[in-house]
């Protein structure tokens, strides 16, 4: 069952140094204010998986929380390159960054082969490219001859994902653009899930998106939690504008750690 | 005047009733030229799950809200990958690049080599399922020595694997990169030799010009056409692009 808690304490309790943690939520319901706590508790050594890593993932990555990230697009959507990821990337800056690289279908289809429980999740056609990947591997269908790609399930030690809504059971609903977050909370040992409000009662007989309280960990209110990315019907909207900004913020290190030190 | 040319050209690319993927950026533009002018029942998908999205301007992130408020469906990104383009459902994509070569190979992942780039780009997002899987592929960028190459760097989306090797061994449904529209004109893949050639120059451009501005012996076909200049509808859509 659901636990509700505070969202330090969430986070102090599921997101220890060196664990795998998957944020989701594409461009929609990005678990930023838990994101934002796992900075402000400078947890280290982290394996982080997003698929698309956004701006969290990039603070997270200039900081030097980062080991290892799992992703298969890293811009700032519509507005060219996340420079932290870069600056690892290119220089190694704060310190070298492993990346495992996918493409979307690939790490989507990850995910669902971890919340299936299966060893991969099979897609059509052998893998081509130049990207090489120990998760990735050519198939034979044994039933058709034909050649076919495994990508293997992704088990992260917990998810972190934004939702608007919960009932006092810990049940969850997510509206609008909904990713991979269901397949997150899934496919990991743990579930943490911030929420825009606390309602008296979810839809029932619903085909909503609706994560029952008994496949989650831990639940915590926090309005306004996918900020500057939003939360439909959360009553904001997508802070276009702080994407811009974060450009020149994050560009160059010294006005990169500039805004560190503000978000100690 | 030929970046509006690119985006008029590529939005001819887009028949009406077609369902294409597209991404942000140009893409968009693109489809919502298209949509405007001479395609009013093209349905575009986007890859954060969007089926039949209809904005009222480009929008800077594939979950914007205007995108999202008008859609047919939202599905999750697992399903409008395996479900709508790898289920053979989407006829055209159209997608951005860094560089493109000879053979419609695309890359987007690093400039140098991939452990110790010179550039880290953004990676292949959603260009690899679309290029492998929706009927056919068309590639919208500038035209510099720069972008079109003789070979990218890295291949993150795959064109032709060599010259003469097909596609079809590799059991991708989709034809990959067609069509390359520049502000220059528009290449298309010879089937015969697995290359792009240019088959139409936008009005002022020499064929010369083009092939100067390209990182490999750009052959021209033998009739290569003037683009013709923005229709009244296409006009009227580029402005309300703003």
């Amino acid at each position: 069952m659901a636990r509700f808690a505070e969202l330090s304490e969430a986070i102090a309790e599921h997101v220890r140094p060196g664990v795998s943690v998957a944020l989701e939520g594409f461009s929609h319901l990005v678990p930023y204010a838990a994101g934002q706590e796992i900075i402000r508790q400078r947890v280290g050594d982290l394996t982080v998986i997003r698929m698309v890593p956004d701006l969290v993932v990039d603070q997270m990555i200039g900081l030097g929380m980062v080991a290892t990230l799992v992703f298969s697009w890293g811009g700032n959507p519509g507005l060219g390159s996340l420079y932290r990821l870069r600056d690892a990337a290119e220089n190694g800056w704060p310190r070298p960054l492993r990346l495992v690289e996918h493409s979307h279908a690939e790490l989507a289809n990850r995910f669902v082969a971890g919340a299936a429980h299966l060893p991969y999740m099979l897609m059509r056609g052998s893998p081509v490219g130049d990207l090489r990947s120990p998760h990735v591997a050519e198939v034979t269908c044994p039933f058709t001859g034909e050649r076919a790609t495994a990508v293997q399930a992704l088990h992260p030690d917990v998810a972190v994902v934004h939702a608007q809504e919960a009932d006092r059971e810990g049940n969850v609903l997510f509206r609008g653009v909904i990713g991979v977050q269901k397949e997150a909370i899934l496919a990991s040992r743990a579930a943490v899930v911030t929420v825009e409000r606390m309602v008296d009662a979810l839809p029932r007989g619903s085909n909503e998106v609706i994560v029952p309280g008994w496949a989650v960990s831990a639940v915590c209110v926090c309005p306004r939690g996918a900020w500057p990315s939003y939360a439909m019907g959360g009553g904001y909207a997508r802070d276009d504008d702080f994407y811009r900004r974060w450009r020149e913020v994050s560009r160059d290190r010294s006005s990169f750690l500039a805004w560190g030190e503000g978000a100690r | 005047m030929s970046v509006e040319l690119m985006l008029v050209a590529a939005a001819r690319e887009i028949t009406d009733g077609a369902v294409c993927f597209v991404g942000v950026g140009q893409p968009s533009q693109v489809a919502l030229i298209a949509r405007h002018a001479h395609a009013p029942h093209a349905a575009f998908v986007y890859e954060s799950g969007v089926l039949g999205a209809e904005p009222s301007r480009p929008p800077l992130s594939v979950a914007d809200e205007d995108l999202v408020r008008g859609a047919r469906v939202l599905v999750p990104v697992h399903e409008v990958f395996n479900y709508w383009l790898q289920g053979g459902r989407i006829g055209l994509g159209i997608i951005g690049a860094a560089q493109v070569d000879r053979f419609g190979n695309v890359n987007s992942t690093v400039i140098g080599a991939y452990a110790s780039p010179r550039t880290r780009l953004p990676g292949a997002g959603g260009a690899p399922t679309i290029a492998g899987f929706a009927g056919r592929t068309v590639v919208v960028t500038r035209h510099s020595r720069r972008s079109l190459v003789d070979r990218v760097d890295f291949v993150s989306t795959l064109g032709r694997p060599e010259v003469g090797a097909g596609r079809g061994p590799l059991g991708l449904s989709g034809a990959g990169v067609t069509t390359v529209v520049t502000d220059l004109g528009v290449l298309r893949l010879d089937v015969d030799t697995g290359e792009l050639v240019l088959t139409r120059r936008h009005p002022g451009v020499k064929v010369e010009t083009v092939q100067d501005a390209t990182g490999w012996p750009l052959r021209a076909a033998a009739d290569v056409v003037i683009t013709e200049p923005p229709s009244p509808a296409e006009a009227a859509a580029l402005e309300a692009l703003g």
